[in-house]
């Protein structure tokens, strides 16, 4: 029995329904994270579980207790916002201990618990500052605090990092996730940053459109998007059209050259028109083995960047970029340069769906 | 660029002297009680004079009274207009406009069919239900300047994540308002609660009618019958009004107001 489930969630605002179908079991202590672009539902689906949304339909349990019809301040569900939402009338001591002072716990309870929790952000000499003294970052520490001082059945973050600088964004993400493993809290992470649902994520839900595209470990999710948007919303990919050769054998021809994909065309018939997908760390100019697929192109655009050189390869219609590290012994290739690419066959990822010729 | 700069200041000493003058020949006037030499007698003669003691207080226990009454009333409507019906805004602010465009008069003749002593409500009947009436009307009076006060004071804070930080906390929503709103939104009630105090003290027309010992009817009286002490209670009300701005200022500094200038 999952510890919290999301079950056929659907939300409609008037005839437009933003959510729909979101069916999630989600295990005690899980880290997980809705991805996805602005407008796909991931925000509104995380307000549905906390409260402040009401579903059209569907159902929500935690526990196995059904919280469907209950009020946010009902469910002890800890929320941190992408606006912090620090009170700005109280210091980081009273912040952090105010659901505690609202469950009216006794204060021999309430100071040893806040101090506990200023020592687990790392902020334990900044109990009696204000939250326009606090950078940005110590103001989302303090509210992450105070959502967990309350012992919550389930964390929630709604894009808790968007208003922060890379750098802050970096570590901070760092401690969050330190602090959920500590503390083994199960939690639903809102982003729309492909990096950081991946380095913290025990699962993944991409999301688009209302709709859940792929439900996966970031493993399963990089290199085995199911569909189109995953493939290209999830870590950067080389998108190339092909004519199904043979869909028992994977052959299919790009810009005129066969190659073989290992596996998503068994289909597919001869002559349908499919998209491949190659995240551009499979390809390579070096390795020519005989075992592995080629195509023969010339080199468009050599980009320098530091310890990467990104290199694209145009052949007649297509395009594939690849990245290749930084090598002080030899000098990167030129423009205009004939050049073979090569990639392993299961590589090479048929997307679903046959397309228009 | 020296020209640049004269041009302002020019505007600038010709807007005191506009205001500080006529000020100034007031206090002038005030201390002429005395033929031939300057006085305070007719600062003395108010300030002794027990109509104007129980006048004062009796005001200020209104607009006290006013001042906790509209609170309660403009804070948690502006908060609800804000969070759930934004829609109802315009209608909401049309109706704080009104009491501008209605005269006090029209007012006051509406309550006194209203609630006069025949009627199913006769607030018009005693002291206190005629001190409660004319609470309300000061409310009324008083609204337009409040709900602008304080509606500006909750733009300025992001009051749909601060009431859901609070509500996934547990709050409800008597200490959401208390204990997260209000507090936040302390120095633009302060603003409305002066406008308030201002409005109060100095009304006549309402307090007249309704025969109440106010301190609006008692400056009347004073400059219907007397020539200096009316000078000298225009100064003392000048006073009061510059010691409230100064305490609004004083108790608006803390957290909250130093977090705007960030």
């Amino acid at each position: 029995m999952a510890f919290l489930e999301i079950e056929n969630l659907r939300k409609s605002f008037g005839q437009v329904a933003v959510v729909q179908h979101f069916d999630l079991a989600i295990q005690r202590g899980e880290f997980v994270s809705f991805l996805g672009p602005s407008g796909c539902g991931k925000t509104t689906t995380l307000r549905m579980v906390a409260g402040f949304e009401q579903p059209t339909s569907g159902a929500i349990r935690i526990n196995d207790k059904d919280v469907t019809g209950l009020r946010p301040n009902q469910r002890n569900v800890g929320m941190v916002f992408q606006s912090y939402a620090v009170f700005p009338n109280m210091t980081v001591a009273d912040t952090v201990g105010f659901g505690l002072k609202v469950a009216k716990r006794p204060t021999a309870e309430i100071r040893p618990r806040v101090e506990e929790m200023l020592k687990l952000i790392k902020l334990p000499t900044h109990a009696g500052r204000y939250p326009y003294q606090l950078s940005g970052g110590q103001q989302q520490r303090v509210a992450l605090a105070r959502a967990l001082a309350v012992k919550p059945q389930v964390l929630l973050l709604d894009e808790p990092l968007s208003a922060l600088d890379a750098k802050i964004r970096i570590s901070l993400r760092e401690e969050i996730r330190s602090v959920q493993r500590s503390l083994g809290i199960t939690t639903i992470y809102v982003t729309h940053d492909q990096e950081e649902a991946l380095s913290m994520s025990d699962r993944i839900v991409v999301m688009n459109e209302g709709r859940v595209e792929q439900i996966g470990t970031p493993f399963e999710i990089y290199n085995f998007p199911r569909t189109r948007f995953v493939a290209s919303f999830v870590g950067t990919l080389n998108i190339l059209r092909g004519r199904v050769v043979d869909p028992a054998t994977g052959r299919i021809a790009i810009d005129g050259q066969e190659v073989v994909a290992g596996r998503g065309l068994a289909d597919a018939k001869a002559g349908d028109i499919r998209s491949v997908a190659l995240r551009p760390e499979a390809v390579t100019l070096q390795d020519q083995s005989a075992d592995r697929n080629k195509l023969n192109g010339t080199i468009e655009e050599v980009s320098f960047l530091g310890s990467i050189v990104r290199i694209r390869v145009r052949f007649k219609e297509s395009a594939i970029s690849l990245d290749t590290f930084n090598n002080p012994g030899s000098a990167p290739p030129e423009r205009g340069q004939a050049a073979t690419v090569s990639f392993a066959r299961e590589d090479l990822l048929a997307l679903e769906g046959a397309e228009p010729s | 660029m020296k020209r640049a700069k004269l041009g302002p200041w020019l505007a600038i000493v010709f807007g005191m002297l506009y205001f500080v003058i006529p000020l100034i020949g007031t206090f002038e006037f005030s201390l002429r009680v005395r033929r031939g030499e300057y006085s305070f007698d007719a600062y003395r003669t108010v300030l002794t004079d027990p109509r104007f003691q129980s006048s004062f207080l009796y005001s200020t226990v209104l607009a006290l009274a006013t001042i906790v009454v509209g609170v309660l009333l403009v804070v948690p409507t502006a908060y609800w207009i804000q969070l759930r019906l934004p829609k109802l805004r315009p209608i909401v602010e049309f109706i704080t406009l009104m009491p501008l465009v209605i005269p006090a008069i029209v007012l006051v003749f509406g309550y006194l069919r209203i609630y006069n002593s025949s009627s199913l409500l006769p607030l018009t009947g005693s002291e206190w239900s005629t001190n409660l009436l004319l609470t309300c009307s000061y409310v009324t009076l008083a609204l337009p300047y409040m709900y602008r006060a304080v509606d500006t004071g909750l733009r300025a804070i992001d009051v749909r994540s601060l009431t859901e930080a609070a509500e996934s906390l547990g709050a409800g929503w008597p200490t959401i308002l208390f204990k997260v709103i209000f507090p936040n939104v302390r120095v633009a009630v302060l603003s409305g609660a002066f406008l308030t105090f201002a409005i109060v003290i100095g009304e006549f027309t309402m307090a007249s009618l309704l025969d109440r010992p106010a301190f609006g009817p008692y400056l009347q009286l004073m400059g219907a019958n007397r020539a200096y002490e009316p000078s000298a209670l225009a100064i003392i009300a000048f006073v009061i009004t510059w010691a409230c701005m100064g305490l609004i200022q004083l108790l608006g500094r803390g957290p909250a107001a130093a977090a705007g200038k960030r």
